[in-house]
């Protein structure tokens, strides 16, 4: 079995649960940017939770199946279409040899997942069958998908089958304006009084510039930094500091202009303040973000941080019971 | 230096700032409590990261709570305290054709963005900072030995800080604005760090000359890449060395012809040594390099 790319779309790319432990040396997580749309297409196609799909970006692809294959569609609200008729979101069906996927543009949401029974099969590179773009890595030839490439299918698992579909309340939707809770700390306390605070009351608008590196934001007022004399190997910039690690999540704000949110493919580590860090529970819903959606940043402490992780953990954890069985 | 400031980047990382400030003391301190947090192999902790005058572990809180994760580093700070740190590291002697012909056509393409329009990269570092020439800049670039102090940004880009006195480090500004473009495996300066661009991209950094020498290939093509995609390891030790065009050329053909190679050799550095005679010191490392 084996998937045709006719038309790539804008930023195809292979992806799974990630690769983690290669920060120190620069290279990032990666990983489906909305991870829970991952799981949900793997466990209606009866694959392992984590297994690699196809990540679509703004404008999806066209693909061709050359072999029947149990497929399932989640993420972006985009309508699916085999040779021209729509097909389901959230719900795994059948498609025969030659079949033609093509999609409707996003309604709402960024991030479209193609999964397939058995999975993308391309080559597992430091433990992920991720593509991590920067560093032409992992993936299809580390690279996002084009016209013509052939990507392998794996074996698909005895379970797999047509009609399995996610309930209602487990079905997530993408709102076009939303609030992003935000861990303050790093280096916070570099901004003046004022930014600190209008940072939290203006609503940011995402730029074009929003990739799986990371979420640019704009439209707020710009955010000053506290004067001070340098410290030694910092860059003159009072947005400047000694080159350090970035956190994923992370925001920081080149020049108090424009608020970068951290996102899997992040660039590790460089010289810009970091304000604070967007909480593990809200990283799927800042990557289903569309250029022009707004935000709003809402502080909160460690506890509501981990509230929410518990939340969504549990969300998880009913997906995984209702689609397993 | 003062205590360690700590704070969480949300509910899986804690960040470490040793100091605000660059000094190998800071970079020391780092890397000693990474490996000491390295070697307890705790489970939950998925990402240790020493930079600069900084590390940052990311960790899964399930796994370990946030406030245990938290205590085990400030247990570890205080278990390292400041005993005089011993690094045991390798050294590697790394090819530099400085003020090539590519880079300053890369930097031509870009002047607007630049403090002085009118020179060119490396003859405005080598003046701002004193030099009489650019061949006196040269030599004191590739004299003293670096330290990769970092690596990131993107895969295998290692930062390094030369092993010298505070008041012989250069120092540079990065350009106004960042150029959109930068040659793969230019020697790059900005505050005080070179950088040395792994891949072809972005950049703000001074761009000084470029190696032959490949550092980050997924293929792993040449002997140097066996274990590893990426050469550098923070803590590493790098000694610079000048070379001709028509040295770069032929080590180019070498790396075409996949014969091309690094030699590393291993070296313990140690930090109360080096401040006693920090010259004399970083000549004997270089001394490692030729086997004497």
């Amino acid at each position: 079995m084996a998937i045709e790319v006719i038309k790539p779309g804008l930023a195809t790319t292979v992806q799974d649960v990630g690769r983690p432990g290669y920060y120190n040396v620069g290279i990032p997580l990666s990983g489906a940017l909305d991870q829970y749309a991952l799981r949900v297409a793997n466990l209606l196609v009866g694959n392992d939770e984590g297994a690699a799909v196809l990540e679509a970006s703004l404008l999806a692809p066209e693909l061709v199946f050359r072999a029947p294959a149990i497929i399932a569609i989640t993420g972006a609200e985009a309508t699916p279409k085999i040779n021209g008729e729509a097909r389901p979101r959230n719900e795994s069906f059948a498609v025969k040899a030659d079949d033609r996927l093509t999609f409707d543009f996003m309604r709402s949401g960024a991030r479209s997942y193609v999964a397939v029974a058995g999975g993308v099969d391309v080559p597992v590179v430091l433990g992920s069958r991720s593509t991590y773009g920067l560093g032409a890595l992992g993936g299809f030839s580390g690279r996002k998908v084009a016209a013509g490439d052939v990507l392998p299918v794996g074996q698909p698992r005895p379970g797999a089958r047509a009609g399995r579909a996610l309930a209602g309340d487990l079905a997530p939707s993408y709102p076009k304006s939303l609030e992003l809770r935000v861990v303050t700390g790093l280096y916070f306390h570099r901004l003046t009084d004022e930014a600190a605070r209008t940072f939290f009351e203006d609503t940011w608008t995402v730029a074009p510039e929003a990739d799986r590196i990371g979420y640019r934001y704009r439209k707020g007022r710009p955010l000053s930094f506290r004067e001070r004399k340098q410290p030694f190997g910092a860059g003159s910039d009072p947005s400047n500091i000694v080159d350090a690690g970035y956190p994923y999540g992370s925001i920081q704000v080149p020049g108090g202009l424009e608020p970068i949110i951290l996102h899997r493919d992040a660039v590790s580590g460089g010289g810009y303040a970091m304000i604070g860090t967007v909480i593990s529970a809200d990283m799927d819903r800042v990557a289903q973000m569309q250029p022009n959606n707004l935000a709003r940043f809402v502080a909160v402490d460690m506890a509501a941080a981990l509230k929410a992780r518990a939340e969504y953990k549990a969300r998880e954890a009913r997906l995984r019971a209702l689609l397993s069985a | 230096m003062s205590a360690i400031r700590y704070s969480f980047g949300a509910d899986e990382h804690v960040f470490a700032e040793i100091d605000e400030g660059m000094s190998l003391e800071a970079f020391f301190k780092g890397m000693a409590i990474c490996k000491e947090l390295e070697k307890r192999r705790i489970p939950g902790v998925s990402e240790i990261c020493p930079s600069n005058a900084s590390y940052l572990v990311r960790f899964d809180p399930d796994v370990i709570h946030t406030d245990k994760m938290m205590a085990t580093l400030q247990e570890i700070e205080a278990q390292i305290g400041d005993a005089e740190i011993d690094l045991p590291t390798r050294i590697v002697e790394l090819p530099v054709f400085y003020n090539d012909p590519w880079t300053n056509e890369t930097g031509q393409r870009f002047r607007e963005r630049h403090q002085d329009p009118n020179s060119s990269d490396i003859e405005y570092t080598a003046r701002i900072n004193g030099f009489k020439s650019i061949d006196d800049f040269i030599a004191a670039h590739s004299g003293a030995p670096w330290f990769v102090s970092m690596v990131g940004f993107v895969a295998g880009l290692p930062w390094l800080y030369q092993i010298v006195e505070r008041s012989k480090q250069i120092e540079a500004p990065k350009y106004l604005r960042p150029r959109t473009d930068t040659p793969k495996l230019t020697i790059g300066f900005g505050g005080c760090f070179v950088a040395i661009y792994s891949v072809r991209g972005a950049g703000g950094y001074q761009m000084l000359g470029i190696t032959p020498a490949p550092i980050y290939d997924p293929e792993q093509k040449l002997p140097y890449f066996k274990d590893f995609l990426a050469v550098f390891k923070p803590g590493d030790i790098v000694k610079f060395k000048p070379i001709s065009r028509q040295e770069y050329d032929r080590d180019i053909k070498a790396v075409e012809a996949g014969t091309f190679d690094l030699t590393f050799r291993p070296v313990n550095f140690s930090l109360k040594d080096f401040h006693k005679d920090p010259g004399g010191y970083s000549r004997r490392l270089v001394e490692v390099l030729y086997g004497h």
